[in-house]
């Protein structure tokens, strides 16, 4: 199992996103510019809220998409990392017609593709945090 | 700065021609241009010009002749023809040239535009999970939008329908029949909000304008439309633009915010001013939220406006006359000069069926692309 690149998030049973700080201004970008000194890495929150969103309903041009040959749409969204940045990634685990902004998502890594090796590639998503789940 | 016109215009049909390439349809407009300014290529000193991919402008000699005029390339995304306007337009507003051209062509493939990650300095991962889609970014910003100022979809609808109505009338168009507002409502969904009819392609054409100093305009007896206005804005702190792995929370402006009123300060106009206008219109919500971001109406007013008609021919502020990019279709560097072209057709009075009545004086065009630049022209009789 690799990660999709590295430095892009952390893993363990809460993943989180790995941003840059600017140093001066302390705005946060994501990700973090590589070989770039005016950014320092900075791990962003695992939570945050649904700030937009859309449905991708046709598969993306290869290159520079790697998913499944066997399309199925599924949700982008861009979440609100509370009180960090507007991160985009994919939202899973959730129907369609019941995405709302405003909703409560968190942090997973999920499997994205298998590379030449056989090595399963893992990315980033968010996923609507679960009523009572034991993350607080 | 003196006063620049524009003397001549020509067109190739956008949609798809096969057979000819990008750069001949540039060629063909050019013709086109200079028969309707009443010159020939050799009295051209000048150009600006360039496609997004369709290669260099400056190849157009080998087409139209070798007469040594130096001609400068352009590669400004959405905004390569607006661009190509400001050029031609300062080489005669300086008083060094007094005719030149201003060109741009394009010749897409079908489907959604496959931009790589890298062209845009972003990392590999970003396009291999499948987020290098323009189409994304269009539909989020305009999810936000409706949700904070009540649009609905069946505006949006609406907004394609005028479309398709205008572009009946339009020779140049691409898709010019009629369709209904249900059958947009409830064609195939792309990406939501946005159904396959609220969305422009990507296509081919080509356009051409000759702009002209005073003393040129007067020898050809074509001082009817000037120049008032030309500018290009990339983005500020805090916009929101295509291929965004990120976006700060405290939320700035926009390129298209700055482009508007860079060209409004530059002639001297309002909103108000305006008769005729030509915006963006990548999809349905883009014309809607560009309307407000252009200042022609408040975030919201949008409902009402498209349900009274008011961008319609013959409303208060016609907008996108000719059916705009959903109904030409975007060839990349030659849309900007497209939207010149037709106020350049309105202000003359030669709009036929698409005509906006009440003798139009000054018309306004608007580009917007990425990664976040903006293009906006003012042209008055």
């Amino acid at each position: 199992m690799i990660a999709i690149t590295e430095g892009l998030f952390t893993d363990g049973a809460q993943p989180c996103l790995i941003g840059g700080r600017h140093v001066e201004s302390g705005r946060i970008v994501f990700p973090c510019p590589g070989g770039d000194a005016r950014y320092a890495p900075e791990t962003l929150p695992n939570k945050g809220t649904v700030w937009s969103w859309t449905i991708q309903r046709f598969r993306p041009k290869s290159p520079p998409y790697t998913g499944p040959e066997a399309f199925e749409p599924f949700a982008i969204a861009y979440i609100e990392l509370t009180g960090a940045v507007i991160v985009e990634g994919p939202l899973i685990n959730v129907a369609f017609d019941a995405i709302t902004i405003g909703t409560p998502v968190e942090t997973v890594l999920v499997p994205h593709a298998t590379d030449a090796q056989g090595r399963t590639v893992m990315s980033y998503a968010f996923t609507p945090v679960q009523e009572g789940s034991t993350h607080g | 700065m003196a006063d620049v016109y524009v003397v001549g215009v020509g067109i190739h049909p956008f949609g798809r021609t096969d057979g000819l390439s990008g750069l001949q349809q540039g060629a063909y407009a050019v013709r086109q241009a200079l028969s309707d300014a009443g010159l020939d290529w050799n009295d051209v000193q000048f150009g600006f010009g360039g496609s997004d991919s369709s290669g260099n402008a400056d190849s157009i000699v080998n087409e139209l002749g070798l007469t040594g005029l130096p001609v400068i390339n352009v590669k400004n995304g959405c905004a390569t023809g607006g661009s190509a306007m400001i050029g031609a337009w300062q080489g005669i507003a300086s008083g060094q040239y007094d005719v030149g051209v201003a060109l741009g062509f394009d010749k897409h493939p079908r489907g959604a535009f496959n931009a790589m990650p890298a062209e845009y300095n972003l990392p590999d991962w970003y396009g291999e999970v499948g987020m290098m889609v323009t189409t994304q970014f269009f539909a989020m910003k305009l999810q936000r939008y409706m949700a904070a100022y009540g649009i609905t979809s069946t505006t949006l609808g609406r907004v394609a329908e005028k479309a398709f109505d205008n572009a009946v009338h339009a020779e140049h168009a691409w898709r010019r029949a009629p369709v209904d507002l249900d059958t947009i409502l409830n064609s195939q969904m792309i990406n939501d909000p946005l159904t396959k009819y609220m969305f422009c392609s990507p296509g081919e054409g080509g356009v051409a304008l000759i702009l002209a100093s005073e003393k040129k305009a007067r020898e050809l007896g074509r001082t009817n439309v000037r120049v008032k206005a030309a500018a290009v804005r990339t983005r500020p702190p805090g916009s929101f633009e295509v291929f965004a792995p990120s976006v700060d929370i405290e939320r700035g402006g926009a390129p298209t915010l700055l482009a508007s009123k860079a060209a409004f300060e530059m002639a001297g106009l309002g909103p108000k001013d305006i008769d005729v206008a030509q915006l963006q219109d990548t999809e349905s919500g883009a014309e809607i939220m560009h309307m407000a971001e252009n200042g022609f109406c408040a975030d919201g007013e949008q409902e009402e406006w498209l349900a009274e008609g008011w961008s319609r021919i013959g409303g208060k502020l016609p907008v996108n006359t000719d059916g705009g990019c959903l109904a030409c279709g975007e060839p990349i560097g030659a849309s900007g000069l497209r939207q010149v072209y037709e106020n350049v057709i309105q202000l003359r009075g030669l709009g036929g069926g698409r005509q906006v009545p009440g003798d139009p004086k000054t018309a306004y065009t608007h580009v917007y692309g990425a990664p976040g630049i903006s293009g906006v022209t003012i042209l008055q009789r």
